[in-house]
């Protein structure tokens, strides 16, 4: 009887034994991920390639609802929780958290070069350290039905047409045809800010601070305002959700309801597959405003987590995961705009055989040269997303008549200033 | 007297007199169906039109009028083409009308070709073509997702974060409810002062403090963070003791004449009789726990914890809201929920109503 | 045949639980022996108090302590002690009647906005709650049928609950559909204020109605059957027996109800957010959800101005249970 217990014990103890040392020999990573598209399962992929190659490490993709990754993770960085690896879009504002995977990098140089101008937006400021890489880098710039202008009969504005031009193109040919929505734009700061700077918007004064409400802006909003009410745009977008609720209106688009869409790049891989051949949705250009024709670059970034244990390995698989042809691959099948220099010149193979999708990447990457400095150094500013959400959230309700423009202005400018001056408070 | 005696008991309520009355219709009577009726559309119809619409494509889905079942475009075979092409139901200029292939479509035109006679192609301005459809179900609003992830797994996280959850709150609640309905004890109403004014703090407003806690006990990730913080319901301890304070003193007294331990008071004459409420909290735990969505989203980011109200949401990008996931995954959850339901319908109907109100 | 097989699992079922009653005997026998009886209170509220002292009140102190800091950092000992000074601000307002004169002007909406829900949703949700425990306590066919049918919305998640509804109310959706048959033009719910917080309140009612239904069916219930019989003897009128019998004896159930929908009114948040994103501007934007907001949306999360807020609503709240329970006290006596 003895025996037989003494024996169970000891195989237990020795089954335990084996999980603790198979547990200890191989280093779980964790790398917490978000999807819009496909992105998730070609990640997937490149990591069975590294752990093939890697048998002593072993990644777990945790995917969770973009909600988590925007509201939850800030909470979880700041308490010295979180995963290893993280696919964030607040850059700047969760740069104390990232590690600096230099002193573990083979060959640093090769992210100066390939990666250089997007470090800076994960760099806390007045650092080199080099935090993580793009998965993929956006373009924000409006979509058209060219089926519809071509139904109606209506030129399409060429190259160096204005906002105007665009907004009385989509009205008339709305019009003809009876389309619900003429021209709408997501309702979101950063797909703002493109035509804000075009129509003259600074967004900074000298000295580098934020300075959001100047003349620029003022006329962009106003010409927002103005084209909400003469219906040139509908509500439902920036009437219809209080505070900064992202709304976008890719259904309406898709369903041929809106005649210009104002978004980004990242839409191309889903109206690839939702719109396919039913309409020919072609991406255009950014329209210009007296200051400048340009979108706003943006897109989201890996990163290590300086919390993580496992430093060495962290930087071991994103050095894997930044090597040129996985990038490659991974760009090419998600149709993402490369965050890579060295393919953005090279030109990346993208999986599909939509030649409007085809178009519209090459659409976007066109863009790319032509994005205005302000507007490179407010998608690299730490606090961006303060200036974005202050400036949809009172547009809203400038839109709805809530506040009048100049009240909204107010707010604006003192809803910025609150919420750095609580941030910086010391 | 003959008339009285025609009433059945436990049927009488207000408008009882319809019989007695011989048959003379109260206009209450025509009120009462005409609003059952309407109750029934509009209790039923949202869930029955949400199930339906969860198996449209995504082109179903935004089309205006909806259609009422879902519906999917015909593809034929034609000769000379390696894929199957869409079918259109086309109105020719002579005014007839033709079921043609679209090969392809070029700006406003589309060219097309009749799949009985494929040597010839035709060219047809899109505005005259409309989809040839069949009822289709789109089982890939459920596959999909599915198949990304876990789904078994997290299923099971959810059913043990809702049993071990629900346990101990009734464990722990109804002992506590117990010293607060059967004893007399200085600091008794102090505590029922806290438990009452917590009662209407609602949860959302002291989420980060609770992670700070549950960091500092380093239970994230792992289902305890999930299951212990909710245990402790002001609304269970409530809801028992006032039920509990409708006990007969005169049961616990004979009990401790006969020298039973105060426990075995608790849980051989106090718990059974208040089953009732008990089977409420029950139901109630097992609600709050299997529909909980925001606090898992802070505290668990493993998917080997997540609970099947994470992981469904999981497909949830930044930037796309894709309605028929969300629509198929939403009758996921609901599924338990009704089948739940459909069979405890009347014990939980009739338990409400017996506990909610002694 | 059923009978006997629901008892059979329900035995079965409550075997662990005998199990863990019965060994609990012993150790507790001796701890009552330790404390007497007389500390037996004691024991029992051991388990309850120590899980809602660590997740509840301990946050709630944090809570405290984070309304009196400001900054980001997480931990209360690495946050700025800013005295009252969030307080201060919510509480700068020229016209407290006008919330567009207040420096946190949402925080203002929001107690305005939930005012105006609150007193709309608990008088429609009564009422319609009153009016479908007397349906189903009439005579009718399938009355347990229709019983469920207006419970089981009580069941879903408040998540679900919005999605089913904002599916329907979309500009493209089934009502719209519907409103088109008629001849009418689409309404696009979500962009005016009024539909908006219409939708808000009776969606929120379709959700809840049919618990307090059944509280109140319990009560109509409760009402001796002599006295309807008593009436109808005397020919007295339905709507007389309605105002003179069952109101008056259904009137603890009605306060009740009242009492728990006030409360379930001040927490509305969920539902709403996934309804209405508390638009248009900020017409169904509520006080937890501005709590919400403000500790977790923005990019510089706020937990001190979030936990000020936090505590203003719980005090009022405090109060309010209070003053419902000196009302009720007075009742009980009376």
């Amino acid at each position: 009887m003895t025996m037989r217990w003494t024996s169970v014990f000891t195989a237990g103890a020795l089954a335990l034994a084996t999980i603790a040392t198979a547990a200890s020999a191989q280093t779980e990573l964790r790398m917490l991920w978000y999807n819009d598209g496909n992105e998730g399962e070609v990640m997937q992929s490149l990591l069975d390639r590294f752990e093939a190659e890697n048998p002593d490490i072993s990644v777990t993709l945790d995917v969770v609802p973009y909600k988590a990754i925007l509201e939850s993770l800030p909470v979880q960085l700041a308490a010295g929780e979180g995963p290893d690896i993280a696919r964030v879009t607040d850059l700047g504002g969760l740069a104390p958290h990232y590690l600096d995977l230099r002193p573990y990098l083979g060959d640093p140089q090769y992210w100066e070069e390939n990666f250089g101008p997007f470090l800076d937006w994960l760099r806390a400021p007045g650092t080199d350290a080099i935090p993580g890489f793009m998965t993929q880098l956006t373009v924000t710039g409006p979509y058209v039905n060219k089926t519809l202008f071509e139904q109606a009969g209506v030129e399409m504005p060429g190259e160096g047409a204005t906002w105007d031009d665009w907004a009385a193109a989509s009205k008339e040919v709305a019009d003809k045809l009876d389309i619900a929505i003429p021209m709408a734009w997501d309702r979101s700061g950063h797909r703002v800010a493109g035509p804000a700077i075009s129509m003259g918007a600074k967004m900074f004064d000298e000295n580098g601070d934020p300075a959001l409400v100047d003349d620029g802006l003022k006329l962009m909003a106003q010409k927002l305002y103005d084209w909400h009410q003469d219906g040139t745009m509908s509500k439902e977008l920036w009437g219809s959700v209080s505070g900064s609720t992202y709304l976008g209106a890719n259904e309406d688009f898709a369903n041929a309801q809106v005649v210009m869409y104002m978004s980004g790049s990242w839409q191309v891989p889903q109206f690839a597959s939702t719109i396919g051949d039913a309409f020919d949705w072609w991406a255009v250009p950014a329209p210009c405003g007296p200051a400048a024709c340009t979108g706003m670059p943006g897109g989201a970034a890996l990163v290590g987590i300086k919390a993580t244990e496992h430093p060495e390995e962290v930087a071991k698989l994103m050095e894997f995961l930044a090597q040129e042809d996985q990038l490659s691959d991974f760009y090419g099948e998600t149709l993402f705009i490369p965050g890579h220099l060295g393919l953005a010149k090279t030109g990346v193979d993208f999986a599909t055989e939509d030649p409007r999708a085809s178009h519209a990447l090459k659409t976007f990457a066109a863009a790319v040269p032509g994005i205005s400095p302000i507007a490179y150094k407010l998608q690299g500013y730490v606090n961006n997303r303060v200036m974005f959400n202050a400036m949809i959230s009172r547009l809203g309700e400038a839109i709805v008549g809530e506040l009048t423009l100049d009240q909204a202005y107010e707010r604006m400018t003192d809803d910025v200033a609150k919420q750095i001056a609580e941030k910086e408070r010391k | 007297m003959a008339e009285a005696g025609t009433l059945r008991p436990g049927l009488k309520g207000l408008l009882t007199a319809r019989r007695g009355r011989g048959g003379k219709r109260h206009w209450t009577d025509w009120f009462a169906y005409l609003y059952l009726l309407l109750g029934v559309v509009l209790m039923f119809g949202p869930v029955v039109w949400l199930t339906l619409s969860s198996f449209k494509t995504p082109a179903g889905l935004v089309e205006f009028p909806p259609t009422m079942l879902p519906l999917g475009q015909i593809a034929v075979e034609v000769e000379g083409h390696d894929k199957p092409l869409p079918l259109y139901r086309v109105t020719m200029e002579d005014g007839t009308t033709r079921e043609l292939a679209q090969i392809r479509r070029i700006g406003i035109i589309s060219q097309m070709v009749d799949p009985a006679a494929p040597g010839e192609t035709l060219k047809v301005p899109i505005a005259q073509r409309e989809p040839v459809r069949e009822f289709r179900m789109a089982w890939e609003n459920y596959r999909d997702p599915l198949e990304r992830f876990d789904f078994v797994k997290y299923f099971w996280n959810s059913v043990i974060v809702t049993a071990v959850a629900t346990i101990i709150t009734l464990l722990i609640n109804s002992m506590a409810a117990y010293a607060l309905s059967i004893y007399e004890f200085r600091g008794r109403n102090a505590i029922m002062l806290l438990v009452i004014g917590t009662l209407m703090i609602p949860i959302t407003v002291i989420l980060v403090p609770v992670y700070l806690v549950v960091t500092q006990l380093n239970m994230v990730n792992t289902l305890w963070a999930v299951i212990l913080p909710g245990a402790a319901t002001p609304t269970g301890v409530f809801l028992l003791r006032q039920y509990m304070l409708t006990i007969p003193r005169d049961l616990i007294d004979a009990a401790r004449m006969d020298k039973a331990s105060e426990w075995s008071i608790y849980w051989r004459v106090v718990m059974p009789l208040a089953m009732p409420a008990i089977a409420v909290l029950a139901i109630f735990s097992v609600m709050w726990r299997w529909n909980e969505f925001l606090w898992p989203l802070i505290v668990l980011n493993r998917s080997e914890v997540y609970t099947l109200q994470v992981g469904l949401n999981a497909f949830q990008g930044e930037l796309d809201v894709q309605w028929h996931y969300i629509l198929a995954m939403t009758v996921v959850t609901l599924i338990p929920v009704v089948l739940v339901f459909a069979f405890l319908q009347r014990f939980i109907t009739t338990g409400i109503a017996n506990a909610g109100m002694k | 045949m059923t009978a006997t097989l629901k008892e059979r699992a329900a035995t079965l079922a409550a075997l662990p639980v005998e199990f863990l009653f019965r060994a609990l005997e012993t150790p507790l026998a001796f701890v009552q022996r330790l404390v007497g009886v007389r500390g037996m209170p004691w024991v029992f509220l051991l388990p309850n108090l120590a899980f809602f002292g660590i997740f509840v009140v301990i946050p709630l102190f944090i809570n405290f302590a984070f309304s009196l800091t400001g900054g980001t950092a997480l931990y209360p000992s690495d946050r700025v002690y800013a005295g009252t000074e969030q307080y201060a601000f919510l509480f700068d307002c020229e016209n407290f009647a006008d919330p567009i004169t207040c420096r946190e002007d949402r925080f203002w909406k929001g107690i305005y906005n939930t005012a105006v829900f609150i007193f709309f949703q608990v008088s429609f949700l009564v009422l319609f709650s009153l009016v479908t425990a007397l349906v189903l306590n009439m005579k009718i066919r399938a009355r347990g049928f229709f019983r469920a049918v207006f419970f089981f919305p009580v069941l879903l998640s408040p998540v679900v609950v919005a999605l089913i509804w904002k599916w329907i109310l979309l500009r493209d959706g089934l009502l719209n559909a519907f409103l088109v048959s008629l001849g009418l033009d689409k309404i696009l719910f979500f962009v005016s204020p009024e539909w908006a917080m219409f939708w808000a309140i009776f969606v929120s009612i379709w959700a809840h109605m049919g618990f307090y239904t059944l509280i109140l069916l319990a009560g109509l219930q409760a009402i001796p059957p002599d006295l309807y019989e008593a009436a109808e003897v005397d020919g007295t009128s339905r709507e007389r027996v309605f105002f003179r019998i069952t109101l008056p004896l259904l009137w603890p159930n009605l306060l009740v109800v009242i009492v728990l929908a006030l409360i379930k009114g001040v927490q509305i948040f969920d539902e709403v957010f996934v309804l209405t994103g508390g638009g248009p501007g900020t017409a169904t934007q509520f006080i937890v959800q501005y709590i919400y907001n403000t500790a977790f949306t923005q990019q510089v999360q706020n937990f001190g101005l979030a936990a000020a807020a936090s505590v203003v609503l719980g005090t009022v709240l405090f109060v309010l249970t209070l003053t419902q329970l000196a009302v009720t006290r007075k009742r009980d006596n009376g």
